[in-house]
């Protein structure tokens, strides 16, 4: 194992080679906020938040999906950046209906926290009130797609960790959202093994168990990261 | 294949050309209106005017005036310098034309000049067979000396060698940012030894353009004698051409293309019995302009949804099925085969200095000669638009040039000498981009172009990143409240925080540069924003108390 050196906000921090800058951060007692990462599954760099400065480069990168360089000088807070990630979260409370008081995930949820984190109390952004429908097809699990943020923890969860690939996005732009099967109901989706890995992955209420009401929901996601490492370094035991 | 037998078969398929040919545009555009019924009729004519040894008619690509299409040109090798051209010609005229060849009096159709400065100030080297060759026959390209730089890279050249060349003359990416191509070729071929791809990128999508599409349907040999040199020059045996589904008759061609060159050993295993191998293959795309996007577009050949990804790692170093790959642009690739036959020394000649060659232009919007051109680097906007364009009909003025699709801006009518390069374009907060070029006349309204373009990317982005997939919505909404004369100061500034934010956050190109016409028209026509602006009901209330 080589180990490469760095400074994160002036501090010196040393990490393991191939590690992502979040990976550091976060050991270093650092928090960068994230929604699409998901400890255990790939990085796809979509949710934005994690955007650090490093010094010679012009543009922001994701700490979620950069390497760690021996010599790198990264910047995770500036007045800009935390600027960008309020508006982020704003934009992702405007575009879906995020009422928490009636959400399952009511203080159990990570864009909540996120929203807490950046400083968001009110979103500048036009509410766009959508229609997106909720499937409450399966026996044991319900999408309410109003409340999904498009993360894709559910896609890969379900793809990389379950080996199932019940979950996909279709549609673009506004129209984007995830589907489960060719685009059917959840419940007539035979691929899908039940297993709630994508209940505990989902940040939002998006994606519920039935029968759960507010501030019920309870999320394993340690059991993901577990899983993963048990199947990769044959390590049984939390 | 020894070069001698390469050139034979150039001369046998020249002699078997008639003196006179009647070149008929039968790309799209012509299509469109008719052109290949005109071709019918000259057939036929020829036949009842017993014309058959000395004359043919032969369908064409592109000869670039499309708004004057169908288009019938006449060059007789004889004296090669004077040719004559018809527009808008109707299969009925078919008839005179060939009656016209013997003298018996003169064609009834409308005759163009060859000599306007819309064809006299262009500069064909990706275009210069374009409406000269039938893209069907590979004859006809071999005819002009096709595949001959290819059989001289492979015998006379070093791979290195051929990346050298393609790095001195200074060749940059027309597929919109100008990355040095050469430097995109050394990258590939310093990565180790092993599978590698080539990736010929024909997903054009900007509103207006239609370069790619022409040339693939008027030359499509060029592309694949510049891909096979590509995969030579880097060390891949295999080719992609990803168009988009809308472009038909460009995938016909290509694939009649593909197959004739299979069988004349200029593709396929063991080119010209050299060692060298290169196979392609067509990938049909269902259109997403985001697949003009690198990452996006391999995620597309490689059968998933077209969805950007973090670079780095570059394609060069991972990209189809994570192997080293090369993407180029169709007009980058088709400038190739003429490097290799004339030289970098020839290529850099042409241009400006940090721009060289030529670039093809859609030239569209409120303009009298729409059509494709291909200019040399450092001609002037002005020249484009005045001279070759004819200037805007109906007596209005030059407003503004689009250049650069939704990921450029509006240039204002002051700049119009600004002479057209990677460099000045960009200093004028537009860009080249994969070439789209339009005019707009002084009753356009900039904030309804703004608008427009966001439309469109509104519609275009894949939704993965959260800037581009809500601001695109956001910046949309706040154009159209302006339009509606609804908005205040305060829209306005959060819309010019908006693009800041979107520019800066989002993760691909698309993103990225989806607040350009906003940020350009705001820059150069600020008073058409405030001149929208209504009084702020907070501000208003607040007067009214004090
Ligand atoms: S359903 Fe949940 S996990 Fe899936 S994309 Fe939406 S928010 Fe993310
Ligand atoms: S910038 Fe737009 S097109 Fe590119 S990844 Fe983000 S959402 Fe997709
Ligand atoms: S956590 Fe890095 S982009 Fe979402």
């Amino acid at each position: 194992m080589s180990v490469v050196t760095l400074k994160i906000n002036d501090i010196d921090v040393a990490a393991e080679a191939g590690k992502t800058v979040l990976d550091a951060a976060r050991e270093a007692g650092i928090r960068i906020p994230t929604l699409c990462h998901l400890d255990g599954v790939s990085d796809v760099g979509a949710c934005r938040l994690c955007l650090i400065e490093i010094k010679g480069i012009p543009k922001l990168l994701p700490a979620c999906v950069t390497e760690v360089a021996e010599g790198m000088d990264v910047t995770t807070h500036t007045p800009q950046l935390d600027e960008y990630r309020r508006m982020t979260v704003e934009m992702l409370f405007s575009e879906g209906n995020h009422v928490c008081a009636v959400c399952v995930a009511n203080e159990n949820c990570e864009l909540q926290d996120v929203a807490i984190e950046v400083g968001m109390d009110h979103s500048r952004f036009t509410y766009r009130f959508p229609e997106r429908g909720v499937d409450i097809s399966h026996p044991q699990f319900g999408i309410d797609h109003n409340r999904c943020i498009l993360c894709t923890r559910c896609v890969r969860v379900c793809d990389e960790i379950e080996g199932a690939h019940v979950w996909d996005v279709a549609g673009r732009g506004a129209a984007a959202k995830v589907i489960t099967g060719l685009n059917q109901p959840w419940g007539d989706v035979d691929a899908c093994t039940a297993c709630g890995k994508c209940v505990d992955a989902c940040p939002t209420g998006s994606i519920f168990r039935k029968g759960s009401t507010a501030s019920e929901l309870d999320r394993d996601r340690g059991k993901l990261e577990f899983l993963v490492k048990a199947r990769e370094e044959n390590q049984w035991t939390r | 294949m020894e070069r001698a037998e390469l050139l034979e078969q150039a001369t046998v398929a020249k002699q078997a050309q008639k003196r006179i040919r009647l070149h008929c545009c039968t790309s799209t555009g012509c299509q469109a209106s008719q052109s290949l019924d005109v071709k019918k009729q000259l057939d036929a004519a020829i036949k009842t005017h017993n014309l058959g040894d000395t004359v043919e008619a032969v369908g064409v690509g592109c000869m670039g005036f499309c708004g004057q299409g169908p288009m019938v040109e006449i060059e007789d090798a004889d004296s090669p310098a004077e040719k004559k051209h018809y527009q808008k010609v109707t299969p009925e005229q078919a008839e005179s034309i060939i009656g016209s060849l013997n003298g018996s009096g003169e064609a009834e159709a409308i005759q163009g000049d060859p000599n306007h400065p819309f064809f006299s100030r262009q500069l064909l080297i990706v275009r210069e067979h374009s409406g000269r060759i039938d893209p069907e026959r590979i004859d006809e390209y071999l005819a002009v000396g096709g595949y001959q730089a290819l059989h001289h890279a492979i015998y006379e050249m070093t791979p290195a060698e051929v990346v050298q060349e393609i790095t001195q003359s200074g060749l940059r990416g027309r597929g919109g940012a100008g990355y040095p191509t050469g430097l995109k070729w050394a990258t590939v071929a310093k990565m180790p030894p092993g599978q590698k791809y080539i990736i010929c990128n024909a997903d054009e999508g900007d509103p207006g353009a239609f370069m790619d599409r022409s040339v693939l349907e008027s030359d499509p040999h060029r592309i694949l004698e510049g891909m096979a040199i590509a995969g030579y020059a880097v060390g891949a045996t295999q080719g992609y051409i990803y168009v988009r589904a809308e472009y038909p008759l460009a995938i016909t061609r290509l694939q009649k293309a593909i197959q004739q060159a299979k069988r004349k050993h200029c593709l396929g295993a063991q080119i010209f019995d050299s060692p060298v191998d290169f196979t392609i293959e067509i990938r049909v795309g269902a259109g997403a302009f985001v697949c003009g996007e690198e990452t996006a577009l391999i995620s597309s050949v490689e059968g998933g949804r077209g969805n950007p990804r973090p670079r780095p790692p570059y394609p060069a170093v991972s990209g189809l099925h994570g192997c080293p790959t090369l993407i180029n642009n169709v007009e980058t690739l088709g400038n190739i085969s003429p490097i290799i036959r004339n030289g970098a020394e020839w290529f850099a000649g042409i241009g400006t200095e940090r721009s060289k060659g030529t670039k093809i232009f859609s030239l569209t919007g409120k303009i009298r000669n729409n059509g494709l051109i291909e200019v040399p680097m450092g001609i002037t906007l002005r020249q484009i638009v005045e001279e070759m364009g004819g200037g805007v009909p109906g007596g209005n003025s030059v407003k503004a040039i689009q250049t650069g699709g939704p990921s450029g801006g509006c240039i204002p009518d002051r700049e119009l000498d600004t002479p057209v390069d990677y460099d000045s374009l960009r200093e004028l907060g537009s860009m080249m981009g994969s070439g789209g070029m339009v005019v707009m006349d002084d009753d356009t309204s900039m904030v309804q172009v703004a608008q427009f373009y966001m439309e469109f990317c509104r519609g275009e982005t894949c939704g993965k990143c959260i800037p581009c997939r809500a601001g695109t919505v956001q910046m949309y909404q706040l154009l159209t409240k302006l339009l509606d004369e609804k908005a205040t100061k305060r829209d306005l500034d959060k819309l010019k925080e908006l693009c800041g934010m979107v520019q800066a956050t989002s993760l691909c190109g698309l993103g990225q540069t989806a607040p350009n016409p906003v940020l350009s028209t705001l820059h150069y026509f600020e008073q058409e924003y405030l001149e929208l602006l209504q009084p702020d009901p907070i501000t208003l209330a607040a007067n009214s108390r004090g």
